[in-house]
């Protein structure tokens, strides 16, 4: 005869009538779930907003690049007209455009306040340039700046990009890891809370096998009881998750991580996997687990 | 309906049963007695399937032990109807549910014998009491439920260990009749007790011979009663 979990789950509902509704392995089971389940949807949660992150690094600043000028006077006026006509003229570069004084100043305000005054603020000229898929020769683009305006800077993003996107994809690597680890948990406390109530209900056990229960039988009231149990409270841990998520502040857009702490479009799909996966593992793992008891205990 | 032939059993190097040789025959009624320690309820667990002898050979409605699977003998079991002293229940189901739960465990609907069940109620006299839980009820009363947990899957053979130990001497007698009718029914009956009194009372009701178990060994005691 063939193993069916949906008719071993859901056929014939009476057998969990054996085990008691109560004790202590129930609670553990649920709650233990459940905070496993709320960690497990945070964590699929940053792991999404660093997915985002890294893809926002990865894409939009790839393509381009900054230019500052540190000079005073008709000096800083010619070198940029000099830099703009620069970067206007070689292949590759789609744009280039002045960043102006007021533009530059509120990009600093994230870190200097918004009360300091930034009127007096020695800051360089900056020349902002998106690429064109293609890309400029940055080679001969950087002889041609050192010509023609000396005091100019070339800034390629890919220079500060790369070890930001390797540490976002090493923190992704690491959120991963402590799914991998919450997943891990959760089979460890449903398997000692699986043994727990077959423990604890030694009498029920022996009482049942006097009245000509198959082992099959038992195991499969303890597994449906464990495994409801397991997703119920996997079920209320995500929900709880997913509260905190929607209740989190929304900060603006560059503030980087703390932006992406977010669920849009899809992603709303992703928590809801976990209580199923929890249900899952919870009825694999308790019914080996039970099927294992019941065997070593005569 | 039970054969055994030089059965023993050992706990550890403790022999409690030693080349035990007796034949139960079907629709008999038989009283098991000995002294504390004597090996009454080691005998009664081979009996029902519970322990399996160490030696010699042991058959049980007809089937030798020895060469029966994990699934037979649950099969077995469902045949055998048992009746502890401290018998268990699941407390947190009502009179009703713990009767119906050799039906429920062999996977037969409820319904088709709720007729059944409620007789059988009736017939321990525990209808009043059907919906309350096995805590809410006296040591006689959990006594009578055991045997109607027992007999509902209509058994061909009834094992009970000390079922008026814990119960007065009117309730024994009560108890003890129902047996005397399950034996007239065709069931057959191994009694284990201390009380020779109620051993004394069944004369004139129904044949019956009376089993000692002393070190080891079982006897017939005295005259067929």
């Amino acid at each position: 005869m063939s193993f069916n979990p949906l008719s071993y789950m859901f056929g014939d509902s009476s057998s969990d009538q054996v085990v008691p509704p109560k004790g202590n392995a129930a609670w553990l089971t649920g709650f233990a779930s459940g905070a496993m389940a709320f960690i497990a949807v945070f964590a699929l949660t940053l792991s999404l907003a660093v997915g985002r992150l890294a893809d926002y690094w990865s894409l939009d600043l790839a393509r381009s690049a900054t230019v500052q000028i540190v000079a005073e006077g008709d000096g800083l006026t010619a070198q940029t007209e000099a830099v703009l006509r620069v970067l206007r003229t070689t292949p590759g570069i789609q744009s280039a455009e002045i960043i102006s004084k007021s533009d530059q100043y509120a990009l600093l305000e994230p870190w200097l306040g918004s009360n300091l005054p930034t009127e007096g603020l020695p800051i360089p000229q900056m020349i902002d340039m998106r690429f064109s898929a293609i890309g400029p020769d940055v080679d001969s683009l950087l002889l041609r700046l050192e010509a023609e305006a000396p005091d100019a800077r070339f800034d390629d993003h890919n220079t500060w990009r790369a070890p930001v996107l390797a540490a976002s994809q090493r923190l992704r690597l690491m959120v991963a890891l402590s799914l991998v680890l919450t997943a891990v948990i959760t089979v460890i406390i449903v398997v000692l809370s699986a043994h727990s109530a077959l423990a604890s209900n030694q009498n029920i056990i022996r009482t049942l096998r006097l009245l000509g229960a198959r082992d099959a039988y038992i195991a499969r009231a303890f597994v449906r009881r464990i495994t409801m149990r397991a997703t119920l409270g996997a079920a209320l841990g995500m929900g709880l998750a997913m509260a905190a998520v929607i209740a989190f502040p929304s900060p603006p857009e560059t503030s980087g991580l703390l932006s992406g702490m977010r669920l849009s479009g899809v992603d709303w799909a992703y928590p809801f996997l976990v209580p199923v996966l929890v249900g899952i593992s919870a009825f694999a793992t308790s019914r080996i687990a039970a099927r294992y008891h019941l065997h070593s205990v005569t | 309906m039970i054969s055994l032939k030089n059965a023993g059993f050992s706990y550890g190097a403790n022999a409690i049963l030693k080349d035990v040789n007796q034949e139960l025959a079907a629709g008999s009624f038989h009283f098991l007695t000995g002294p504390s320690g004597a090996g009454k309820t080691t005998l009664l667990k081979m009996c029902y399937l519970s322990l399996m002898p160490d030696s010699g050979a042991l058959e049980v409605l007809g089937e030798d032990v020895s060469s029966l699977s994990r699934e037979q003998i649950t099969q077995m079991r469902r045949r055998i109807g048992v009746v502890h002293q401290d018998c268990q229940f699941l407390n947190h189901l009502t009179i009703r549910q713990n009767i119906a739960l050799p039906l429920l465990v062999a996977g037969k609907n409820i319904e088709d014998s709720m007729e059944n069940l409620e007789d059988l109620l009736s017939w321990v006299g525990m209808l009043h009491r059907a919906d309350a839980y096995p805590e809410e009820i006296s040591g006689g009363e959990r006594q009578r439920l055991a045997l109607a947990r027992a007999v509902i899957m209509d058994p061909d053979m009834i094992v009970a260990d000390e079922p008026t130990g814990n119960v007065d001497w009117e309730m024994g007698q009560r108890i003890l009749t129902l047996l005397v009718e399950l034996n007239k029914m065709g069931k057959t009956i191994l009694l284990a007790t201390h009380d020779l009194n109620l051993i004394r009372s069944i004369k004139g009701r129904v044949p019956a011979s009376v089993l000692r178990l002393k070190e080891g060994q079982l006897s017939l005691a005295g005259a067929q009663l």
